[in-house]
């Protein structure tokens, strides 16, 4: 996507500045009906919920003491996998959000939780709800765009270097509680600084998240395994405990790519965002930035409501189990300002995003003007962009979005 | 081969024992706790936070119930008299207030705490309407010092008025219970609105007509306020009484001036503090750890802050037990029960702040605590 402003025909263009203050006063009114009825109800589901997510969790592993037997492996993988998925999920994003804060349970509490990942509660919060949340899709601000190591948006400056990124996207994607954890470091920008002349916060935070994967590794690679050696279980249950968080890190990357990523979902620039930015501006900014996954109940639960992205955008901080309440309210508001509520199935989302992901791996406008008849040339030019420096870079770049206009324009005509 | 082993040294290798499998437990469940785990399955047990399990709740007026709850393996027991703070989820949320223990040690080692519903009361309306048998609430260990002295005196005066009654039947329960009747000489001067809405009221009646003790009851809408200085007409031998006196504040000042001026000793209980009737400024607090939070001049800081959702160290509510104590690092706060102002200047009071007392505490002006 384009940011927001450069686009030739704005989305947002016909709304006035008190159409935008209008919205944000819907939008408050939607969340003050939440917050007035918030109650008993809500405190019993996260509870429950989380009650059964450890007898999942228990019980998949006492389970995985026998997984030197395939059918006791398989069993045991999928609870353990979806236990995984359920605590970061549903349960740790969402407590760590403060959705819960207000029950006043210091066990469910977002100061609090620590989650089953290699990344720390802290780096998470501050990286999360006060950098992403805050500045969602404000290219240069928000590090989840591209995490800072791909490209997502045009207008990201084209390097050969990201090529590579459908390849690093999906290894991000194995080993994402990594990445979230490097990410949460700030790994780049700090390796970056000489060793001497890093910040002691920084130092701190690695000393810290070492040894929350030191702990988290020891539970899932050394003790759990050790506990089912007296079956014959080490290397069963090692591997079933590798398997558990692939699964959970790839599920959590394709939902979290298909909260921003999918082609659609808008950008915005730096320059753009006024300093006093208006609570009615901040919300549209969210509504724009953000796609929802339409889908069952089950499937709702298992992304932890980040199906409902615009709605947790919107309301970062009201219980999850309230977004599917709201959605069609929300929708309604996106319909009445004509708004565009991006919304599909899982498949098609991960495809979308995916799709952007290996468009923007290329120059601008080299996907548009390619076809079967000119495959051979644009090699031939995508070679000299990524080995013959930067102003043959630049020239030919120029060159590339000069034809994808006109063809543009051809077939507009 | 015989082993020879100490009992002590058994004993000490087992616990290393233990604490070796512990160590391993935790490794196994990181980031949870093994008690988070175990809590699943048996919240009740030692070595857990203390709770309880509601087991019944027996109404006692039209407005009033005794709930019995059966403690977890590390409730530490109690003498009458004392209370217990009591966390309990209404409509969700978790709020704490004290209540008076309203039964000796009982043999099902219960507790029961005795809840008169008051206008507008949030915690006691649920505890005395919709508490379920099975819910969990949250306690803490007993405390107080409003207990008899061991061993008894020949001749007790106990002032009691409304709910003021409920540490007090505490204690009778448990004197009467015993297997040797104490010879102490005990009146009871009982004070309520009306006799419909006297808690224990027929209870009191059977305790006077077996001879255990003398009941004088009074009733404002029959018999008018209780004027303290009727108090020597009503107990003669008033001056060779130890006394123990629960209730209102009103009553409690009244009879601590008349008893002061008499030379004579007295024990109370109090459920509130008594606060100033002025308000103050009120303010913004800040928090170390990020949030900010509105407070009006009249509202303790404690209060303020949990209703904006941030987890605060509590205790008994009414500025005793210290629980609550956070160090202010800026700005002032004023004390509500006396208006005393407390002010933290950064570079003047020291780097860790003046602690105070976030319960009897309100904002007058902008502060940071440190938490």
């Amino acid at each position: 996507m384009t940011v927001i402003t450069k686009q030739p025909v704005s989305p947002i263009a016909h709304l006035t500045p008190e159409d935008v203050e209008q919205i944000g006063i819907e939008l408050d009114a939607i969340r003050q009906d939440v917050l007035d009825d918030r109650g008993e109800r809500d405190a019993r589901y996260i509870r429950r919920l989380v009650t059964v997510q450890r007898r999942l969790e228990l019980g998949s592993r006492a389970v995985l003491l026998g997984s030197a037997l395939p059918p006791l492996w398989v069993l045991g993988t999928v609870g353990l996998s979806v236990a995984k998925i359920l605590e970061n999920m549903e349960i740790g994003h969402n407590v760590m959000h403060g959705q819960w804060d207000w029950m006043r349970d210091p066990k469910i509490h977002s100061t609090t939780w620590e989650w089953d990942n290699a990344s720390t509660a802290d780096g998470w919060k501050h990286a999360h709800n006060e950098v992403h949340h805050t500045y969602t899709n404000i290219v240069g601000k928000d590090n989840d765009l591209g995490y800072g190591i791909m490209r997502v948006d045009e207008d990201q400056r084209w390097h050969p270097m990201y090529l590579a990124q459908p390849l690093w996207n999906f290894i991000n994607a194995c080993f994402f509680e990594y990445g979230i954890a490097a990410y949460d470091l700030e790994l780049g920008r700090n390796l970056r600084v000489p060793k001497e002349k890093r910040s002691e916060k920084f130092r701190s935070d690695l000393r810290k998240t070492l040894g929350k994967i030191r702990k988290q590794a020891t539970k899932d690679y050394v003790v759990n395994p050790a506990l089912a050696l007296p079956f014959g279980g080490f290397l069963p249950t090692l591997a079933a405990n590798f398997t558990a968080n692939l699964v959970r890190n790839v599920w959590s990357h394709s939902v979290i790519m298909c909260g921003h990523f999918p082609e659609g979902v808008e950008t915005f620039e730096r320059k753009s965002i006024p300093d006093d930015e208006t609570r009615g501006q901040w919300y549209l900014r969210q509504m724009l930035g953000s796609a929802n996954i339409s889908g069952s109940k089950a499937m709702h639960l298992m992304t932890g409501n980040l199906s409902h992205q615009i709605e947790h955008h919107l309301f970062p901080d009201l219980p999850s189990n309230r977004y599917a309440e709201v959605a069609p309210r929300v929708q309604a508001l996106f319909e009445k300002y004509e708004l565009n509520y991006h919304s599909a199935p899982l498949p098609q989302q991960v495809y979308s995003a995916w799709h952007r992901v290996v468009r923007l791996s290329l120059p601008n406008g080299w996907l548009a003007t390619t076809d079967r008849t000119n495959v051979v040339e644009q090699t031939k030019l995508l070679w000299a962009m990524s080995t013959k420096g930067a102003r043959v870079r630049r020239a030919a770049q120029a060159r590339l979005e000069q034809v994808a206009r006109r063809k543009a324009a051809a077939s507009a005509g | 081969m015989t082993s020879f082993a100490t009992p002590r040294a058994a004993s000490s290798g087992r616990s290393r024992l233990g604490d070796r499998l512990r160590r391993v437990a935790e490794a196994a469940v990181t980031p949870l706790e093994l008690d988070d785990v175990l809590d699943v399955f048996s919240p009740l047990r030692r070595g857990a936070e203390l709770r309880g399990k509601v087991v019944a709740v027996v109404p006692e007026t039209a407005e009033s119930a005794t709930v019995v709850i059966k403690p977890g393996r590390d409730w530490a027991g109690h003498v009458p008299g004392q209370y217990v703070r009591i966390g309990v989820d209404v409509d969700g949320v978790r709020l704490w207030r004290t209540y008076s223990l309203t039964h000796g040690p009982r043999p099902d080692r219960c507790i029961s705490l005795t809840v008169k519903a008051i206008p507008g009361g949030v915690v006691s309306g649920h505890l005395v309407h919709r508490l379920r048998v099975g819910e969990m609430v949250q306690l803490a260990q007993a405390e107080g010092e409003f207990t008899l002295p061991q061993p008894l005196p020949g001749k007790l005066l106990l002032v009691t008025a409304g709910s003021g009654i409920t540490p007090v039947i505490g204690m009778l329960r448990n004197l009467f219970s015993r297997r040797v009747p104490a010879p102490t000489d005990i009146v009871l001067v009982h004070v309520n609105v009306t006799e419909d809405s006297a808690i224990f009221r027929d209870e009191l009646r059977g305790f006077a007509a077996d001879g255990l003790i003398t009941l004088v009851e009074r009733y404002d809408d029959r018999d008018g306020l209780l004027d303290v200085a009727d108090l020597p007409t009503l107990v003669p031998d008033l001056d060779e009484r130890l006394a123990y006196a629960c209730g209102p504040a009103g009553l409690l000042d009244a009879l601590e001036a008349h008893h002061a001026e008499r030379g004579l000793a007295l024990t109370t209980e109090r459920f509130r503090p008594t606060v100033l009737g002025e308000v103050g400024e009120g303010g913004t607090v800040a928090f170390a750890s990020g949030p900010t939070v509105e407070a009006d001049g009249a509202t303790p800081i404690l209060d303020a802050a949990e209703q904006a959702g941030v987890l605060m160290p509590s205790g008994c509510r009414m500025g005793i037990c210290m629980g609550c104590v956070l160090p202010l690092t800026e700005g002032a706060v004023r004390d509500l029960r006396n208006g005393a102002v407390t002010v933290a200047v950064p570079g003047e009071t020291g780097p860790g702040g003046v602690p105070i007392q976030t319960c009897i505490s309100a904002a007058a002006g902008a502060c940071h605590l440190d938490h």
